[in-house]
């Protein structure tokens, strides 16, 4: 439908947006997807409900709770032990559950090691901390090529380790999820646990990036 | 993470079921398989026949996902270790640092002694 048609049809009423139509009809996988949804619910396995409410469970999930397990992480060295320690445990005590029977281990960065996780398989990631993974690390390129050529990987990014530090690539394969724990940045020793979480970022919990020092504005 | 496995005490006289113990140590050296089973394994083929050391035993021991995957034994848990494995070892014309490596966890059940 043309935005003439559609403006007649509404009689000139003001829309700020293109009309949304289902242009395409449903491919294979769509169809597939909900006939399969339609009979395991027909079949008693599960109902529309808990679907529902596994969707709102999953979109519950972002990088903010990431953010809020290592700004802790980074003021409390206790708390830092624990989580290193069992990365699970520890993000339960922030209150993050864990929906699932994944493990999650927690990876270290300092000045002498780099982590970086990946999963060739398929797209494994630590989605009750993180929420759902970006489109890229699902992709091909990234799962085959974090493993074999990690240093130019981490430099398109615009990551540039020393030769000195090694990385470490971490491939999920089977419960157990990975979490990086970046190093905090220099310039934020007067920042309070609040203002260190919003400087940590998805990609630096993936390990594909390093935080940088907060501009003054931010340090303020 | 669990970077050390703590043996249990040898009690004289007390026997272990098959499987009860770990089979590996932290710090021994180990082959992945080099095995191609038809069907979807866990085990990446760019690591079959690598040689890696144990850095952990992972507790508690998991549902073993291969015999699950196929419907075998379904519910059986077996001891699994985080491995660590140069890069340089895996991929001969590794560009990065020689102390670049790669970590992973291994069911048992893809793992063999090597004699070092």
């Amino acid at each position: 439908m043309s935005e003439h048609e559609h403006g007649d049809h509404d009689h000139g009423r003001d829309h700020d947006h293109t009309p949304i139509v289902a242009s395409e009809a449903p491919g294979y996988y769509d169809i597939m997807e909900t006939a399969f949804q339609e009979l395991m619910i027909e079949k008693g396995y599960f109902t529309a409900g808990e679907i529902r409410r596994q969707i709102e469970v999953l979109d519950s999930r972002n990088p903010a709770l990431g953010a809020k397990v290592v700004a802790r992480a980074w003021t409390d060295p206790d708390f830092k032990a624990r989580l290193l320690e069992n990365g699970r445990t520890g993000c339960e005590e922030l209150g993050i559950t864990f929906y699932d029977e994944t493990q999650l281990i927690v990876l270290e960065n300092t000045s002498k090691v780099h982590n970086l996780i990946v999963c060739t398989l398929c797209s494994c990631y630590p989605r009750p901390v993180l929420g759902l993974p970006p489109d890229w690390y699902k992709l091909k390129p990234y799962r085959a090529r974090a493993v074999y050529e990690p240093r130019k990987v981490l430099e398109e990014f615009g990551t540039n380790i020393p030769h000195d530090v090694e990385i470490r690539v971490s491939d999920s394969t089977a419960i157990q999820r990975y979490l990086v724990l970046p190093m905090r940045p220099a310039g934020t020793d007067g920042l309070d646990e609040e203002h260190l979480a919003a400087l940590v970022t998805r990609d630096a919990m993936i390990g594909v990036i390093q935080i940088q020092p907060p501009s003054q504005g931010e340090a303020a | 993470m669990k970077s050390a496995h703590t043996s249990p005490r040898n009690i004289e006289g007390v026997v272990p079921a098959f499987g009860e113990l770990p089979v590996f140590a932290v710090g021994q050296s180990v082959k992945v398989s080099d095995r191609a089973p038809v069907g979807h394994y866990r085990v990446p083929t760019y690591l079959r026949g690598k040689t890696a050391v144990v850095e952990a035993i992972m507790e508690p021991k998991a549902v073993n996902n291969e015999e699950e995957a196929f419907g075998r034994n379904a519910g059986a848990v077996r001891h699994y270790y985080r491995i660590a494995v140069p890069m340089t070892s895996i991929w001969g014309s590794y560009a990065g640092s020689p102390d670049d490596s790669l970590r992973i966890e291994v069911f048992e059940t893809w793992l063999e002694g090597v004699s070092e």
